[in-house]
């Protein structure tokens, strides 16, 4: 399968062929890409029809054994590397523990509905984070790299259990040989230096909640102590970005339809400091006031051509960033296991809830059909688990002749459950996001390698 | 004019799987 990309920057055409299969990227002219659309694509346009008719017949047989011999060196149009995929149903390697079901703050959009999930406001004991650090350890089988992310609510409103926990995992890790990466989100408001120094200490990554300029950000996301203004909480994450260092950080937030102009609220984190940026589209009912439709998407589509240029632009001058959605490794990438197992979630990752019962990831806690056990018993309902194991973007019907099937690991399955066409099929909103994503991904990487090969 | 910029990144990839990276850039890492 061949995919045929083309992007302007600074007023010139790029021309791109990306192999599917091999993850092969190709530049080329437009005569060499014309060429290629007729043989692969099979379909030209009127105009692409008279064009094609101009090249000399010389052109297009030296051309296309050109396209030969990246066929036969296996980086054009080459066949599946994989057919069969079945994820670990048996091994836990990740936590996410909903330390607390609380918050401080109350988003328009919070999918955990103000930190709660729809249940009684909790918070986890000391007693069943221990359990549950167990529970990882001794469901991780020879995996010697396990992860907790204290998840919330805000997480920071149990400080206190997350200081014990990290503890507790880190000698009980030791006496079995493994290593514990702690994560977590916060919203800010309780980042004190204190608290700050501690998660600079034993996080190994570190998200923090803003959504972009300040009419942005106070637009969505209220804090219920009226005293803390966005300009404080601004200031608390640059701390943490000041003394992380080369250490894992990032500034995260979400846009809405009230902010379809998303690239000036990247623009505005970068400009206050921010190196590494993640802003992405909600994800809610589509009766909601926020929420994105499908008349949205050529909008967000173009949004995102327009920021790609503007991100090529900063990355050559001391505003260089990292912008989470752009981010691809062309030279090495994930594993194939890994592209194909995504987040991991039912299998290898797993959310615990307050009181310690398990469900396949944060996105389902609160959903009581799928209540997989808890932490003092252990799996109760293994069918559940088998059920995710058996979901993978090539059990997917749509996504066979998608040109993003080792992109976006299948996609979110809680979304597909909650908003899309089931937890085995797709959310075509998010699809149409990330394969807009993807192209403009692969253009940036071969705009800046293009750059480097000139310079 | 035709340039290959990055060459099968799935291929130099295809047979790892040791399941450690986070749940990407792997070099612990010990068939598919």
């Amino acid at each position: 399968m061949v995919h045929f990309l083309k992007h302007n920057y600074q007023d010139k055409d790029y021309f791109f062929l990306w192999d599917v299969e091999s993850g092969s990227l190709h530049n080329m002219d437009s005569v060499a890409f014309l060429c290629a659309k007729k043989r692969y694509d099979k379909t030209l346009s009127p105009n692409e029809e008279i064009e094609y008719k101009k090249i000399s017949s010389k052109d297009k047989d030296e051309i296309n054994a050109f396209f030969n011999q990246m066929e036969e060196s296996g980086s054009l149009n080459s066949p599946p590397r994989v057919t069969y995929f079945k994820k670990n149903p048996d091994i836990v390697k990740a936590l996410c523990l909903n330390i607390c079901h609380d918050c401080n703050m109350r988003c328009a959009y919070c999918f955990a509905k103000d930190g709660s999930y729809n249940t009684a406001k909790e918070y986890m004991t000391f007693e069943v984070a221990k359990k549950a650090v167990d529970f990882l350890i001794e469901n991780s089988g020879e995996r010697k790299n396990l992860e907790i992310d204290f998840f919330g609510g805000e997480p920071l409103l149990n400080l206190d259990v997350i200081k014990k926990t990290v503890e507790y995992a880190k000698k009980a890790a030791a006496a079995r040989g493994k290593v514990f990466h702690f994560t977590t989100t916060t919203n800010c408001a309780l980042l004190d230096k204190e608290t700050a120094d501690y998660l600079n200490r034993e996080m190994v990554n570190i998200v923090l909640s803003l959504d972009g300029r300040k009419a942005t950000h106070e637009r969505v996301r209220k804090c219920l102590d009226k005293t803390v203004k966005y300009e404080d909480l601004l200031k608390k994450a640059v701390y943490i970005k000041e003394i992380r260092g080369d250490k894992s950080y990032y500034v995260r937030g979400t846009f809405t339809v009230k902010n379809l102009d998303f690239s000036k609220d990247i623009i505005a984190l970068n400009d206050a400091g921010f190196d590494q940026i993640s802003i992405e589209p909600v994800v809610l009912e589509e009766s909601s006031p926020l929420a994105i439709r499908k008349e949205h998407i050529d909008e967000i589509n173009k949004e995102y051509e327009r920021f790609a240029n503007i991100y090529l632009d900063r990355r050559k001058t001391s505003k260089w960033f990292n912008f989470f959605h752009f981010m691809v490794d062309l030279d090495f990438g994930p594993c194939v296991n890994k592209r194909l197992t995504g987040c991991g979630a039912g299998t290898e990752y797993l959310s615990v809830s307050p009181s310690g019962e398990i469900y396949p990831c944060h996105q389902f806690v609160g959903m009581e059909d799928f209540i997989i056990g808890d932490v003092f018993i252990g799996i109760k309902r293994p069918e559940i688990r088998k059920k995710f194991s058996e979901i993978c973007v090539l059990t997917k019907e749509k996504c066979q002749n998608c040109f993003a099937k080792y992109y976006c690991g299948g996609g979110c399955i809680a979304n597909a459950h909650k908003f899309g066409e089931g937890m085995d099929a797709i959310y075509e909103l998010s699809c149409h996001m990330t394969k807009k994503r993807l192209e403009l991904s692969l253009a940036i990487a071969g705009i800046e390698k293009l750059y480097s090969i000139n310079a | 004019h035709i340039v290959t910029l990055f060459k099968s990144s799935l291929d130099k990839n295809h047979k790892t799987g040791c399941g450690e990276c986070q749940s990407q850039s792997c070099k612990i890492h010990k068939k598919m």
